[in-house]
């Protein structure tokens, strides 16, 4: 049945162009509900997003690198004679981290690489609920619009941090903090929907054929991050539906007795408590870092199987090791409030679960690592983006292990080390993976390759100037210098260094970092145009693909690029697992899933 | 658009015993359960943490929300019953009880508007104490539920019965997967019933 549709549908695109069946405009590419078109909905978005939340901090990093002095040509966009305030510099914070986390890396490596690659790689057809599919997309854009109108509110945007911790977000005046509340919880209910949808696709769409442990490690990171979004999501829209009564209806959810509010006794009811938003809120966001990295991971993983053209060393492993990461991400929210006074036993507690927490990620990583090991391995772009991702990653990973641990974590709590380290795991580590996964699928997408010249320059450019923005900063928050500092640690230095003559001028030596790191931000921002350049004009203008042009095993090449509606030419079936590369005997070095091979 | 079909939209997928629907609503009653398990806990926290709680009943109307639970447990039969009534085959007396689960949702959202004025009557608002504040928070959100629940228990009823001539099967899972969002907002419910009136 399918295939005489799919085939029927297809001819006419190709030969005739304007067909009667084809959809209007609106229906094809606005309201879509296709999840090709959709994937590529959330790829512009979160793309635009990626390089708006960037454009921010290439404007914070002048107030870091030259306090108080007026930025030259874009001063404009921040007014105030282009000096940027440390009220303006709060907004631009809090606004770059809820950007680039829930509008940037969650809807590409989700909702994009998600939606156009998971139901290709399991061979179906679409995914289960189209239309909850593109309503989960317009609920984003609908929360992407809220979060961009709140700049321009009379106030300006929400400014206590992507965390909003209260009560400073509580007594915030002005109507920023109320729009990121609303914008969040459209923002939650677009991830919810986008849950439901991938995990009853993977479990309910699978071609015959594809059993659970032949589904590409892909597949299976987007299933587990997709469990972590449906349960870890409600409780942060509990806790932003309890911030909202604070702010809209008076009430004190997280306002406690007695709370004083500039030398004033604040009219409230009282009874709050500030410490239950940071349980809310990290109940969400601790799984959520594993939501931002999770994808990366399983992209990361496909491209490297491919390029090394060797089975995945210890598959089944590493999808034991996810399910664990999984549930395991659950408890350990608490360890980014050891300094709450939660008491040594919590902390004893969190710090045991969040050692724990290391050892599948260190699995994962060992077994991309044993992976490469013998392989013939070919350094195209996404390989050389896979291969950045895993000593990145790693740092990222290994930083962190001092802030899990409460004693060190008491010195390096709200430094830029905690900055450093994050960045490490994100920027260089999930980002790398969602540029390994564009330049790998693009063939996929738009039928042509991207530029190699270009990926490759646009790859060391990023790599080198990454590092050089992020590595720094771990250094300074070693010598103490905090975070959220409109000017970069000077006046905090400076002050220190009054009252205890030598102990903090430890900081004020690592300050001349400040000037290296803005600039090596505004070179990897320019390193960025080489590759919008290369997308766009590979769109148009590159080299041709076939189906298959990386000659990979999973079931996503078997379409025709790019696929058309219904995605396959004829049901896929599959005969053996995902990464079945270089088998002995078989005519090619790699066995498809979905041809009969020598091995099945 | 028309032309593609997503497979088990009606009949169970053999290796899950599964239709997407029901799978579906299911992991949405799962997010719905985290969400009130978010604000119940919120509740224990802030309870735990309060030097005094006022005892549920000096404040709230145990009697009217009593005869709110009745009303709710009644819905949650005839909801049943509805859909029983589709798998025989018998639109009429679907119909019959599905007015009759609109009619308790209706009565208890009532019941709740007299409840609340007369808080409001009082000078109790949310911003008054914290127990207050958690009342309003919880009962509104649960009332938002019985509304949404009631409009598609609604939809169906008016809108989407016509696919009941096309694909019968497909519209009683339909009823089926309405009818646990229903039970869900019952049982949330009966939660929040002995937490605020009782403890």
């Amino acid at each position: 049945m399918a295939d005489t549709t799919t085939t029927e549908e297809k001819k006419p695109e190709v030969s005739h162009g304007e067909h009667h069946e084809e959809l209007p405009f609106w229906r094809k590419y606005i309201f879509a509900t296709d999840h090709k078109m959709i994937g590529i909905q959330y790829a512009i978005t979160g793309g635009f997003f990626l390089f708006f939340g960037f454009g921010l901090m290439m404007l914070m990093r002048w107030s870091i690198a030259y306090p108080d002095q007026p930025l030259p040509i874009l001063g404009f966009l921040i007014g105030n004679n282009g000096i940027m305030s440390p009220d303006t510099y709060n907004t631009f914070g809090a606004m770059h981290g809820t950007i680039m986390v829930f509008m940037g890396v969650v809807p590409l490596a989700f909702g994009a690489f998600g939606n156009f690659v998971l139901p290709l790689q399991i061979g179906a057809v679409d995914m289960a609920f189209p239309k909850i599919n593109a309503a989960s997309y317009w609920c984003l854009f609908v929360g992407g619009l809220i979060m961009l109108a709140s700049f321009f509110l009379p106030d300006g945007a929400a400014k206590s941090g992507w965390t909003s911790y209260v009560p400073l977000a509580d007594i915030d005046i002005g109507l920023g903090q109320t729009f990121w509340l609303i914008g969040m919880i459209f923002l939650i209910t677009s991830s919810l929907l986008g849950a439901i949808n991938f995990i009853t696709t993977a479990i309910q769409l699978r071609a015959p054929g594809m059993t659970f442990m032949r589904l590409p490690f892909f597949v299976w990171t987007q299933l587990v991050t997709a469990l972590l979004l449906l349960l870890a999501f409600p409780p942060l829209e509990a806790a932003a539906l309890l911030q909202l009564m604070d702010r809209v209806a008076d009430t004190s959810f997280f306002l406690p007795t007695g709370l004083v509010i500039s030398g004033e006794v604040a009219d409230i009811s009282g009874g709050g408590s500030p410490i239950l938003w940071q349980h809310l809120f990290w109940f969400l966001a601790h799984p959520e870092v594993y939501v931002l990295i999770l994808p990366a991971m399983g992209i990361v993983t496909e491209v490297i199987a491919n390029n090394a053209r060797k089975p995945l060393f210890g598959y089944k492993s590493m999808v034991y090791s996810l399910i664990f990461l999984g549930f395991m991400s659950f408890s350990v929210w608490a360890h980014h409030m050891f300094i709450t006074g939660m008491g040594t036993t919590l902390n004893a507690f969190f710090q045991t679960t969040t050692m724990i927490i290391s050892i599948p990620s260190v699995i994962i990583l060992s077994c991309l690592f044993i992976t490469l090991w013998g392989g013939s391995l070919r350094f195209n772009t996404p390989m050389l983006f896979a291969l950045g991702f895993l000593p990145m990653f790693g740092i990222g990973g290994l930083t962190g292990l001092p802030l899990g641990l409460s004693a060190a974590d008491i010195h390096l709590h709200d430094t830029l080390y905690v900055i450093g380290h994050f960045h490490y795991v994100v920027a260089p580590g999930t980002l790398f993976g969602l540029f390994a996964g564009i330049y790998y699928w693009f063939p996929k997408v738009s039928g042509r390759m991207m530029n190699e010249t270009l990926g490759k320059l646009h790859f060391w450019g990023t790599l080198i100037f990454m590092n050089l923005v992020f590595f720094p900063m771990l250094i300074q928050g070693m010598a103490g210098i905090n975070r959220r500092l409109h000017d970069g640690g000077a006046s905090y230095a400076d002050a220190t260094a009054i009252i205890e003559p030598g102990f903090y001028s430890h900081a004020a030596n690592y300050l001349y970092l400040n000037k290296w790191m803005s600039m090596s931000a505004w070179a990897l921002g320019l390193v960025q145009i080489l590759f919008l350049v290369n997308l766009i004009w590979s769109i148009k203008k590159g080299k041709k693909a076939d189906r298959n042009p990386w000659g990979a095993t999973t079931v996503e090449w078997a379409a025709p690029s790019p696929p058309g509606h219904g995605n396959f030419d004829s049901p896929v079936e599959v005969y053996n697992g995902p990464y079945e590369y270089s088998v002995p005997g078989a005519s090619k070095d790699f066995s498809p899933q979905f041809e009969k091979g020598p091995s099945t | 658009m028309s032309t593609i079909e997503i497979p088990y939209i009606s009949s169970p997928r053999p290796d899950t015993g599964l239709v997407n629907a029901k799978l579906g609503i299911w992991l949405f009653l799962a997010s719905e359960v985290m969400l009130f398990g978010g604000l119940f806990s919120a509740y224990v926290l802030l309870r735990v943490g309060a030097e005094t709680w006022p005892e549920g009943a000096s404040i709230l109307n145990v009697p009217l929300a009593t005869l709110n639970t009745v009303v709710l447990i009644t819905s949650s039969i005839t909801m049943v019953m509805a859909w029983a009534s589709l798998v025989r085959k018998d639109i009429n007396r679907y119909r019959l009880y599905n007015y009759a689960t609109l009619a308790c949702g209706l009565t208890f959202l009532i019941v709740k508007y007299f409840e609340y004025s007369a808080k409001f009557h009082h000078g109790l608002f949310p911003s008054e104490s914290t127990f207050l504040a958690i009342y309003f928070t919880l009962t509104g959100l649960h009332g938002l539920h019985v509304i949404c629940g009631m409009l598609t228990l609604a939809y169906l009823h008016f809108i989407g019965s016509k696919m009941w001539k096309t694909e019968p099967v497909r519209y009683t899972g339909r009823v089926e997967c309405a009818g646990l969002f229903w039970h869900l907002v019952d049982l949330v419910w009966i939660f929040l019933f002995p937490t605020l009136y009782l403890m």
